[in-house]
């Protein structure tokens, strides 16, 4: 009720004001420290929640580590050098299997909206691909490629392609024909048709799926370094599991969290630049 | 300015169905060059389905569309189309909206200062850096409008231009459209719902409909061609127009209560 009020008299009062951007934007009008204290709230309970329980020794150390020592194990690590190494080497490859999935799952959306003929000749296929659980394609990537870092990242870029893929074709089929024809009526064809109408009309739909792509490549990194690696987050967790160090399991799972986060972040950035130069 | 001389358009036995629904039969049409045509008919009677076939968005079952001599396939780029609707791209600004009317090959300087020529023109200069969703109807109608002569075309296809706009700023658009007209001639195939309009702006009037007695999907046909006679700049109430204007409301079905009916 509430949150339909606020919207509606948000794009009411902002319709003239050229602020539609971010009065779409559910974020509590006020100053940004109230904000960020309002968010904190929950993690600093469940911080002293957690430092509690530990102390009144509800649950032995062994299930579930002090904060203190979860900190510790970040330091050892860093100080054995593999902390920032293994941080690295699994942002990279997210970076780079993201960036290329999403790429081609761009090019072939594209592609797909575009043509009819390409359409007929590669929907079905790459429909039939996607019903395929995304991990059952590991084994096979580790048989193909080995056991390195080319069939990680072209695991990852797999997680990344289809969010992008299916969500772009299906908006691109749904853009105002009027519009298209209009493009059409003034001498734009094909990409050039693609880049005065069809991708613009799609950009909040292109930013929703790189969303959901990013979050499938940090899925499928550690699905990837869980199951074969010698470095990188995933790995430090099985390592993690086989040694009982419960501290760095939960080291791990935190920077897992903090590191989606600020990725996440950076995408909403370009959303924001996106949605200004493309937003209507 | 880079503008195409106006050019002939030749309509020959060009007919359009929809599945089993025909809209259009037998449309004969010879436009001179630089001739300004009004189409009046009811709604749905096939008007802008007609304009679609000069425009080369959408190719008849039979007959064919002739410009200056060319059989039609396709959108053809010397002539530029402004729809019913005004289709403005969301996320443009109005200026960078008319842009798009441009043709292909305007350098860059030269294209800005044509757009910033029509926006003038259209009474839009203050509005350029605005959304569409900023700007009124009528404003969008008129942006749409000033992207159409940006082409500077050698027939100007135009479906319901001012049927947004305030009475006031009608009058002004329609003495503007003839103002562009005798300085860039171009041939102008205009719909209208407003026979004043028709009779203020054209050369001749259409009156589009299917021939009485006859089903509904039988398809429109040319019912009457009406030659408007005198020069523009036409008087908006000089009694010749009023028998015409009778006339033509009558083709439209519509009671006038003209003294020749009532009595
Ligand atoms: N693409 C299409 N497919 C099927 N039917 C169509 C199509 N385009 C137009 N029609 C039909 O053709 C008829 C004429 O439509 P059109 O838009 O040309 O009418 P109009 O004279 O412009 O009407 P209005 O004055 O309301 O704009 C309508 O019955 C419409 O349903
Ligand atoms: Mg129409």
């Amino acid at each position: 009720m509430a949150d339909q009020f606020i919207a509606a008299t948000g794009t009411a009062g902002s319709a003239y004001s050229g602020l539609a951007v971010s009065a779409r934007r559910k974020t509590l009008p006020g100053p940004l420290w109230l904000r960020v204290l309002l968010g904190a709230i929950i993690p600093l309970a469940v911080l002293g929640i957690w430092q509690l329980i530990v102390s009144l020794g509800l649950i032995p150390s062994y299930r579930l580590p002090s904060p203190a020592s979860v900190v510790l194990a970040g330091v050892d690590l860093a100080n054995r050098g593999l902390l920032f190494s293994s941080i690295a080497i699994s942002v990279q490859r997210v970076l780079i299997g993201f960036v290329a999935g999403s790429l081609v799952g761009l090019v072939a959306a594209s592609a797909v909206g575009l043509s009819r003929v390409v359409s007929s000749l590669l929907a079905p296929t790459l429909g039939a691909l996607r019903a395929v659980p995304s991990l059952a394609w590991v084994p096979l990537l580790g048989l193909y490629l080995g056991i390195n870092e080319d069939s990680k990242v072209a695991l990852i870029a797999i997680g990344a392609f289809f969010p992008v893929y299916t969500t772009v074709s299906a908006a691109l089929r749904h853009v105002d024909p009027q519009l298209v024809e209009a493009g059409r009526a003034y001498g734009y064809t094909g990409t050039r048709l693609l880049g005065l109408v069809q991708l613009p009309a799609v950009v909040p739909s292109v930013i929703s799926s790189l969303r959901l792509a990013l979050a499938q490549s940090w899925l499928f990194l550690v699905a990837a370094e869980l199951l074969a690696s010698a470095l990188g987050l995933g790995h430090l967790l099985v390592d993690s599991q086989n040694n009982g160090r419960i501290d760095r399991l939960f080291l791990v799972i935190i920077l897992l969290g903090v590191f989606g986060k600020v990725t996440d972040a950076l995408v909403g950035l370009l959303e924001r630049y996106l949605l200004r130069r493309w937003g209507s | 300015m880079p503008t195409v001389p106006a050019l002939p358009v030749v309509l020959a036995g060009v007919g359009r169905t929809f599945g089993d629904r025909r809209v259009l039969r037998d449309i004969d049409l010879e436009i001179a060059a630089g001739e300004i045509v009004a189409i009046i008919g009811a709604s749905g009677s096939g008007k802008s389905t007609l304009l679609r076939q000069v425009g080369g968005l959408d190719q008849p079952d039979s007959g064919t569309v002739t410009i200056d001599g060319t059989p039609l396939n396709g959108v053809d780029q010397r002539t530029a189309i402004a729809f019913q609707e005004p289709r403005l791209l969301p996320w443009r600004s109005v200026a960078r909206n008319v842009e798009v009317g441009l043709p292909r090959s305007t350098p860059r300087a030269e294209g800005r200062a044509r757009v910033d020529e029509l926006l003038r023109l259209v009474q839009l200069e203050d509005a350029k850096s605005l959304r569409p969703r900023q700007i009124s109807g009528g404003m969008a109608q008129r942006a749409s409008l000033a992207r159409a002569l940006a082409r500077g075309p050698g027939v100007l296809v135009l479906d319901e231009p001012f049927g947004a706009l305030d009475a006031l700023t009608r009058l002004t658009m329609q003495d503007l459209l003839l103002e562009i007209h005798s300085a860039e001639p171009a041939t102008i195939l205009l719909v209208t719902h407003d026979v004043d309009e028709a009779l203020y702006l054209a050369d001749r009037v259409i009156l589009l409909g299917t021939e009485p007695g006859y089903p509904a999907n039988s398809g429109a046909v040319i019912r009457s061609v009406i030659t408007v006679p005198g020069k523009r700049p036409r008087d908006r109430g000089s009694a010749s127009l009023a028998q015409l204007r009778a006339e033509l409301l009558d083709g439209l079905g519509v009671s006038t209560h003209h003294p020749a009916h009532t009595f």
